[in-house]
């Protein structure tokens, strides 16, 4: 999902996905695009010739982005997302 | 192509990932070479979507995130190949559940590893696979003390030859 944030964290192989988070394998009850997805991971792993190797697949979301981007996100905002959208609303009000 | 690797990710939160470069003392390369051929290795998964069985494992520490919000749940949950996906639950704060409760293929796709070991594409499933909470202290101490070399040794004992490791 972030195979730019993988490689500076040095992950040593790495399988780029351009899919919503919490989808690393593609669409529900997409057999096609998750088995494409399973199999490029395997044979990153098995045939990848050095560190840092890194294959992107080249499979756009099937969604508009809007609607992506509001649907993987959860119904209330998370403890720590909630914190800093109060941090920042108090510095804007003092 | 290359993958854009913001595309779904609040534009304010994008300096928290971008240019953060390797943790201390992690900047020099890890290698293993995969030295067997796929049809005779033994390969397991993991996913950091919170995925546990939800009549016989507790939940990710959810309270305990939302007591700290910089905290997140370090403990892992072993979730058997043969799993169904009616067993699995989804605690994790930061993704929308809905997806990976209706087809959790998405993110441990056990079922989809045992059609290729069906086909002998692959050797052997690790019999347990591993699922963990992806958001966790951003100093990862947990992990690296316990977590890590816990699901390390869980993998040998599982003699994988390889982990697919999904992050959510």
């Amino acid at each position: 999902m972030m195979p730019a944030v993988a490689e500076e964290r040095r992950a040593p192989r790495i399988v780029g996905v351009e899919f919503p988070f919490g989808h690393a394998f593609g669409v529900a009850h997409d057999r096609s695009t998750q088995r494409h997805v399973l199999e490029l991971a395997l044979r990153v792993l098995a045939g990848a010739s050095g560190f840092g190797t890194r294959v992107d697949l080249d499979v756009e979301w099937p969604v508009p982005l809007r609607e992506a981007y509001r649907a993987w996100q959860p119904k209330e905002p998370s403890p720590i997302v909630k914190k800093m959208l109060e941090a920042r609303a108090n510095a804007a009000r003092s | 192509m290359q993958v854009d690797s913001y595309r779904f990710l609040p534009r304010s939160f994008r300096p928290l990932y971008e240019g953060r470069g390797a943790f201390p003392g992690e900047e020099h390369p890890v290698w293993a070479p995969f030295e067997k051929r796929l049809s005779a290795s033994r390969i397991a998964l993991l996913t950091s979507a919170g995925i546990y069985l939800k009549t016989s494992q507790p939940s990710f520490d959810l309270d305990g995130e939302r007591e700290r919000p910089e905290w997140g749940d370090p403990s892992w949950r072993v979730i058997p190949s043969n799993a169904k996906p009616e067993d699995f639950a989804v605690a994790h704060l930061h993704i929308n559940d809905e997806d990976l409760l209706a087809d959790p293929e998405i993110a441990l796709p056990v079922g989809m590893l045992r059609r290729l070991v069906e086909e002998g594409v692959v050797g052997a499933a690790a019999e347990r696979q591993v699922g963990v909470m992806g958001y966790q202290d951003r100093r990862l101490k947990d992990w690296r003390e316990t977590t890590a070399p816990a699901i390390v040794g869980h993998l040998r004992e599982q003699e994988a030859d390889g982990l697919i490791l999904a992050p959510a």
